[in-house]
């Protein structure tokens, strides 16, 4: 038995050389702001508490159960480290994970790590600190913020981070746009949902176990906002992104074409995508859904407001 | 000592086991980007560097069956992607024709299957390095310490937890009244078994939580005082730098090759 492979690792081959490059500049940065400041909030403790809990979220993917036939949910663990951690070690343990997956056990490709740090290391811990932390204002220190901020968190991630990974695809001129983010999201909504309810199962025994793990959102470490607010940036950022890269995906390619991009590299940097509609896939459907998503963002963002506005008036 | 069916490290004499980890390291890194960077339509230099890696593997004593298999095992993302050849790109290959349905290969396509290439040479860098070999490597091309110190932590771990998790998964085997007997419903509902897994999973992090303090005083004891110190890097022999330079000359030539005839 080997832990499970999934199909947010994206391998060498399927990104771009010069999508692979930008992805890594971008994660070896986050990955190096992250450990600074973990050597400052943590200090000399940090290195066993983060050695052994990488060890452990890579172990606890392990765990599954049946759901149906021959698939089972398991656990990806970004939300869960985010919310017993904290965004910036959460950070760096996921950073272990990957880069021990990629380097001895092939999930995912030594050039697309970057990528895939990108995805799982960054991408999913500001979302799920970014919706756990607002969930939690929301519900202002009730214990149902943790359970349902820890669903929305896992759910969340994985599907923010799923579409991450299909835009790099789409840059890469891999599968065109309208082809990876339906496909991608779709099947990370399914696989999200599995990752919710472990989390939750996970929260609830370490809530009923160990209530005084859960510090933050209680106590908001320093430099939580930066965080937070990267967090709307990426979630919001993707989310518009996405529905027009699939329903507009020559939307993208004029966009390389006005920069000047696809004369600027003779190798294939930015691929035409052809106008190619794939039979079967109605992505006026999926592009609904990902509306659907947008919006309850939107609306999400609203709520948030609105309860920061009464706090401070009150 | 305790060898785990996890690590892919297999031990033998071959000259690519003696070779210096931070020169595979790097090589295998090298070989990759050439893969990446050399043109679809480039095929001949695809052969060579296939050729390249049979070498490589059957050098290695590992055989190039047990590379397959485990590059089997790590891409299913490959056969997900196959109708991609059929759907992208301008050059055409060839056309396959089945009925009223005519598929035309592009070359764009077939270039996702590069990533058979660079998984070979992932494989045997892990196969044919130890683990420490590997962290040496790393810092040699300049990861962080304290990174690597955490890598190396995670090593030493994981194979701990991971047995931790097999004994968890274990007992709910054994506690959870599965039954051979036909109609005999193993667990209650989906959900259900989801919270139990979701609590196993949070027992296995309460369990690597209590460690890493038991760990962090255990190291306090021998005089830990928060800096990562590791052993100084073994010199690079003049071999050493020569393997390391006639490989990447190589993987440069045949690049510069596929660049300068197909580019």
């Amino acid at each position: 038995m080997v832990a499970p492979v999934q199909p947010m690792h994206i391998p060498d081959g399927f990104l771009s050389t010069l999508v692979s490059v930008v992805f890594w500049v971008v994660s070896a940065i986050a990955v190096a702001y992250a450990l600074r400041r973990v050597d400052k909030d943590l200090g000399e403790r940090q290195v066993p508490l983060m050695g052994v809990l990488a060890a452990a979220i890579f172990a606890g993917q392990m765990l599954n159960f049946s759901i149906t036939g021959g698939t089972s949910g398991h656990l990806l663990g970004a939300a869960l480290a985010t919310i017993l951690l904290g965004p910036w070690a959460a950070v760096i343990v996921l950073t272990s994970v990957v880069s021990i997956q990629a380097l001895i056990f092939q999930d995912g490709g030594l050039l697309a790590l970057g990528a895939n740090l990108f995805n799982m290391a960054v991408v999913g811990v500001t979302v799920s600190y970014f919706v756990y932390t607002s969930i939690q204002k929301l519900a202002r220190g009730k214990s149902w913020g943790v359970f349902v901020g820890g669903a929305a968190a896992a759910w969340l991630s994985i599907v923010i981070a799923s579409l991450a990974a299909a835009l790099e695809l789409a840059f890469s001129g891999t599968t065109p746009a309208n082809i990876s983010v339906p496909a991608m999201g779709g099947i990370h909504m399914l696989i999200g949902i599995g990752e919710g309810l472990i989390t939750v199962g996970a929260l609830a025994f370490l809530y009923a176990a160990r209530r005084d793990l859960f510090q933050i959102g209680e106590t908001a470490p320093k430099g939580g906002a930066a965080v937070w607010t990267f967090g709307l940036v990426i979630a919001l950022a993707l989310a518009i992104l996405s529905p027009l890269a699939s329903a507009h995906p020559d939307g993208l390619e004029w966009v390389a074409g006005q920069k000047g991009f696809l004369e600027a590299a003779r190798a294939p940097l930015y691929k035409v995508i052809p106008d190619y509609a794939f039979p079967g896939i109605n992505n006026k459907a999926f592009a609904t859904i990902i509306a659907g998503i947008l919006g309850t963002l939107l609306v999400f963002g609203v709520a948030l407001g609105v309860a920061c506005w009464r706090r401070k008036k009150a | 000592m305790h060898v785990h069916f996890l690590d892919p490290y297999r031990p033998r004499t071959s000259p690519v086991h003696v070779l210096d980890g931070r020169v595979k390291f790097v090589l295998t890194v090298a070989f990759i980007l050439t893969a990446s960077l050399t043109p679809v339509t480039a095929w001949p230099v695809y052969i060579l560097l296939f050729a390249l890696m049979l070498s490589v593997e059957i050098l290695s004593g590992l055989g190039v069956g047990y590379v397959l298999k485990r590059a089997l095992l790590a891409l299913p993302f490959v056969l997900a992607a196959f109708p991609v050849i059929f759907t992208n790109g301008e050059t055409a290959l060839f056309s396959l024709s089945i009925g009223s349905w005519t598929l035309i290969a592009h070359a764009e396509g077939l270039a996702r299957f590069v990533s058979v290439l660079s998984v070979q040479a992932a494989i045997v860098m892990a196969s044919s390095t130890p683990f420490p070999e590997l962290l040496q490597a790393m810092r040699a091309v300049g990861i962080p310490r304290l990174l690597v110190g955490m890598f190396g932590l995670m090593w030493r771990y994981l194979f701990v937890l991971v047995d931790e998790a097999l004994r968890l998964m274990g007992a709910r085997a054994a506690r959870s009244g599965q039954s051979t007997e036909s109609g005999h419903r193993y667990g209650r509902s989906v959900l259900w078994r989801a919270r139990v897994t979701g609590g196993m999973a949070g027992n296995l992090f309460l369990r690597a939580f209590e460690r890493s303090d038991r760990i962090y005083v255990a190291m306090l004891s021998r005089g830990y005082d928060g800096e990562v110190r590791l052993l100084p890097l073994p010199p690079m022999t003049g071999a050493t730098w020569g393997a390391l330079v006639a490989g990447l000359a190589l993987l440069g030539l045949l690049l510069s090759f596929g660049i300068l005839f197909w580019g």
